[in-house]
């Protein structure tokens, strides 16, 4: 949980600069690291046990109490096929903030959550068109990192759309 | 010592409000001819509180006003006037001007004296016995209002020998205080000190107000003995300039009665134009604080809640308030004694905390948990409030409406202790009007149609509330004439909103009545049909989250439902358990459970299976089937058999077992992820976890249909 605690720390650190450049958190899902806007994100909390939504697509976990309001929690790696992965007490659930008609409040299931980055939009380079091989409608855009690399910056407002969701 | 009575002036008004609600519904359950006293009791102790309250308070034209109509209620309480529906009619008339003049006090705004003046000529006039045309007094009124005298301004400056001449200005005084009423202030400046006093000289002058309806000649005869021996000026008090209201009404007063006595409050420093409070003084009742014993229990009930609004003053009139009943607040002091209990022992632990207490510290901690969460569940609470909040205008506007339109409707409630969240309620009560006066207006046909029809004179309005589902049901039946398709049909082709050539079905048409400029009223009444009509009712309710339909047969009668999301409901809940997973069956569509032998079970086509309940077949719904969970029972006989109704529909939900009875605060899935079909809302139990509350109407819509189903053939145990 402390890796947490660092985590939410360099959120708030790294929320209170401002030089131009947007800021990206960044997790894993396997080898594979993920972004999304800082901004977007409201907290990262650890794994709890949710209530499942009968007949919803097996990537929504189900939903959970968020103080007092329900959150549908999906696992991103169901999401995007990958091989199930057992929840442990390590999990890590991403809250985010969506847009779409009215703001809703979503949390994902990552393996783990990796560092905030800086980015400078110019830095970030287009999805190539893998057509129908590799759905990468959810990717907006692909950014290379200091240590080389790649991280995958989602396009969460698709992504976690109310359609989206099942 | 002072008080700052200002800070009661939001009870008072609450209160005064409450009371003429009471004062209506009274009204209205008033038969006419027949005296029930214990009706009339109860709106002359309405109309005697708000009298009371409204003099302490100061609010003079409210108690005056006030003062006449309880004067006539006397008379009918005592039996010597008889209730018509005159009375009646002037009374409730009473009621909404006195809601106005309260009104305007409390917001500081202008009040419509003419209207005030007019009703309060009627009341007087009715109490004279001579119910006569408003117009002859008002002309009467104001002719009055420019010449009448209110009473005698006297500067009464001795000379220093008056008492030497036989004079007693004590006497004189006593005099004139028989006259009228009598409003002294001595001038003592010239009074010398005690070393120089001469016993027979006289030091003091007088400014003297006398107010009353008295010639000047009687006043002149008082001083005629000192004209030579003092100084003297008599003039007349005009009305003054500022305050029309009050001045009007005093003159109302003065016009009806022969004894009026006006108190006189002289500004502490000298001004040309005084203010005015006038008290009637036919039949005095000292303007007390009369409040009763019951309405101070109310008090100390309303206090504690109200606290914010009445510290944030008057000025914002807007800031509401909510009335709760002393139970919720009663609940919630318990909550807060075992919070505080909770509290004593962490300390207590804390302070000699050893490892070995540990497990006490997390039972403590739990305890803590537990007492906040309902504390807060109890907090939701205060903002429920009984849907007769909103139907309680209901009898006023029916009563009025079949006066106007010489209907004859008979109004019934039902539902009325249903509980909705405070802000739905206030959203809800226009649409609810419109559908109402709709009915009225368009459903209901007038008696002779009613009769040439083969139905009863009477109309029949019912408004019906209750809670289906996560969903609050308000319908609006009336067994008036339906809706005319034929003429919906043409009015819709002529406004262009649909084609001629198109086939509608009977509900299709209904439903065209909610589009946007759509009214069928043969003529415009002032009741409904303004061209804002139900397309405004329909977007007022979308808004809240609810929908609204309507079911019509023509000759029978239509009935609108509005349907409302709780958007913090809280309801009555079973918790049941279906492969490992808990859901919540509202109490309120449960009928019984049961324990079931397979034998029972008939059999329909080999798969839908049905158990005879007394003298029906009921469908059995197995809810991890249409849920697609993984079953842990799947013999009959080992679960339990669920009767729950929805829709008019029994059915038996079959699931592993019951566990607790509970209330259930209602939570949204919407507001983050979608709705559900089969699940109206969720909510968070004890432990923090959620559960989803089951929606029976729409679990036999998915055992109909499985498709309904947002993803379908998904299978859990992958």
């Amino acid at each position: 949980m402390s890796e947490i605690q660092q985590v939410n720390e360099t959120l708030e650190l790294i929320t209170s600069i401002d030089d131009g450049s947007e800021q990206y958190l960044s997790f894993f899902l396997g080898e594979e690291e993920y972004g999304v806007e800082i901004l977007r994100v409201q907290e990262i909390k650890g794994w709890a046990q949710v209530t499942h939504i009968p007949n919803s697509p097996p990537y929504l976990c189900g939903v959970l109490n968020l103080r007092g309001t329900i959150v549908p929690i999906v696992d991103l790696r169901l999401r995007f096929d990958m091989p199930k992965k057992q929840y442990t007490a390590t999990t890590v659930v991403v809250v985010l903030k969506v847009e779409g008609v009215t703001q809703r409040t979503v949390g994902i299931v990552v393996d783990s959550v990796s560092d905030a980055h800086n980015v400078v939009p110019e830095e970030i380079k287009a999805t190539p068109d893998f057509g129908s091989n590799v759905s990468t409608e959810f990717i907006s855009g692909l950014v290379t990192l200091e240590d080389n690399n790649m991280m995958m910056i989602l396009n969460i407002d698709r992504l976690l759309s109310v359609e989206a969701l099942g | 010592m002072s008080i700052d009575i200002s800070q009661f002036h939001d009870v008072f008004f609450e209160e005064s409000f409450e009371g003429l609600d009471a004062m209506e519904a009274g009204l209205l359950d008033l038969n006419v001819g027949a005296v029930d006293l214990e009706t009339i009791n109860t709106i002359f102790r309405a109309a005697h509180s708000i009298k009371g309250g409204a003099g302490t308070f100061g609010f003079i034209p409210v108690s005056e006003f006030t003062h006449v109509m309880e004067a006539i209620l006397d008379e009918m309480r005592n039996g010597e006037r008889e209730v018509s529906t005159l009375s009646i009619n002037l009374l409730l008339e009473s009621v909404d001007v006195l809601r106005e003049m309260l009104t305007a006090v409390q917001q500081k705004t202008a009040t419509d004296d003419g209207r005030i003046a007019d009703t309060r000529q009627k009341l007087e006039a009715m109490k004279a016995d001579e119910f006569e045309e408003p117009e002859l007094v008002k002309v009467q009124v104001e002719a009055v209002t420019e010449s009448k005298d209110l009473g005698w301004k006297i500067n009464f400056n001795p000379h220093q020998h008056l008492l030497q001449t036989g004079n007693d200005p004590v006497r004189m005084l006593r005099e004139l205080g028989s006259l009228g009423e009598l409003t002294t202030e001595v001038n003592d400046s010239k009074l010398p000190p005690f070393s120089d006093f001469e016993p027979e000289d006289s030091y003091l002058s007088w400014t003297l107000t006398l107010l009353g309806d008295i010639p000047k000649e009687e006043v002149d005869e008082i001083f005629e003995w000192v004209d030579e021996d003092c100084d003297l000026t008599i003039e007349s008090i005009k009305a003054p300039v500022k305050g029309p209201t009050r001045v009007e009404i005093m003159v109302a007063a003065l016009d009806k009665h022969d004894v009026v006595s006006v108190e006189f409050t002289p500004e502490p420093e000298p001004e040309p134009e005084p203010e005015f409070s006038t008290t009637e003084s036919v039949v005095d009742e000292t303007p007390v604080v009369a409040v009763d014993i019951e309405e101070t229990q109310s008090i100390e009930a309303t206090l504690p809640v109200e606290k914010t609004t009445t510290k944030s003053k008057i000025a914002t009139p807007a800031a509401s308030s909510i009335r709760v009943s002393t139970d919720k607040v009663d609940s919630l002091i318990n909550l807060v004694s075992e919070l505080v209990i909770t509290q004593s022992m962490l300390s207590q632990i804390g302070e000699h905390f050893t490892p070995k207490m540990l497990p006490q510290l997390i039972d403590g901690l739990a305890q803590l948990e537990r007492n906040s969460r309902e504390m807060q569940e109890g907090i939701l609470r205060i903002r429920m409030l009984p849907i007769s909040f909103a139907f309680n205008r209901f009898p006023r506007l029916v009563h009025d409406m079949s006066d106007k339109t010489g209907k004859k409707v008979e109004l019934k409630l039902t539902g009325e202790q249903t509980e909705l969240d405070k802000s739905v309620m206030e959203k809800i009560g226009d649409p609810l009007v419109h559908l109402v006066r709709n009915s009225l207006d368009h459903g209901i046909e007038m008696p002779e149609v009613r009769l040439a029809a083969g139905k009863a004179e009477t109309g029949l309005l019912q408004l019906k509330s209750y809670h289906q589902g996560g969903n609050i049901i308000i319908e609006i039946h009336d067994d008036g004439a339906g809706l005319n398709e034929d003429k919906i049909l043409a009015k819709a082709i002529e406004k262009g909103l649909v084609d001629a050539s198109d086939e509608l079905s009977p509900e299709k048409i209904h439903d065209l009545i909610f589009l946007p400029g759509f009214s069928t009223a043969e003529e415009l009444t002032d009741i409904s049909g303004r061209g804002v009509g139900m397309d405004v009712v329909r977007k007022n309710i979308d808004s809240l989250g609810g929908s609204v339909e309507v079911v019509s047969n023509r000759g029978e009668g239509s009935v609108f439902t509005i349907r409302l999301p709780l958007t913090l409901a809280i309801i009555d809940g079973q918790t049941i358990r279906v492969a490992g997973e808990n859901y919540i069956i509202p109490l309120v569509s449960i009928i019984e459970t049961l324990e079931i032998k397979t034998s029972e079970i008939k059999l329909v086509s080999g798969k839908g299976e049905l158990y005879p309940l007394r003298d029906e077949y009921v469908p059995i719904i197995r809810l991890y089937d249409v849920f697609n969970l993984d079953p842990h029972i799947t013999d009959l006989e080992e679960g339990l058999l669920v009767i729950v109704e929805g829709e008019g529909q029994r059915v038996g939900l079959f699931i592993d077992d019951l566990l607790g009875q509970q209330q259930v605060v209602i939570k949204s899935l919407e507001t983050n992820y979608r709705k559900v079909k089969g699940v109206s809302g969720a909510t968070i139990l004890g432990d923090g976890t959620v559960a989803l509350i089951l929606d029976v109407p729409g679990l036999m819509a998915l055992y109909r249909d499985p498709s309904l189903a947002l993803f379908v053939n998904h299978n859990r145990a992958a």
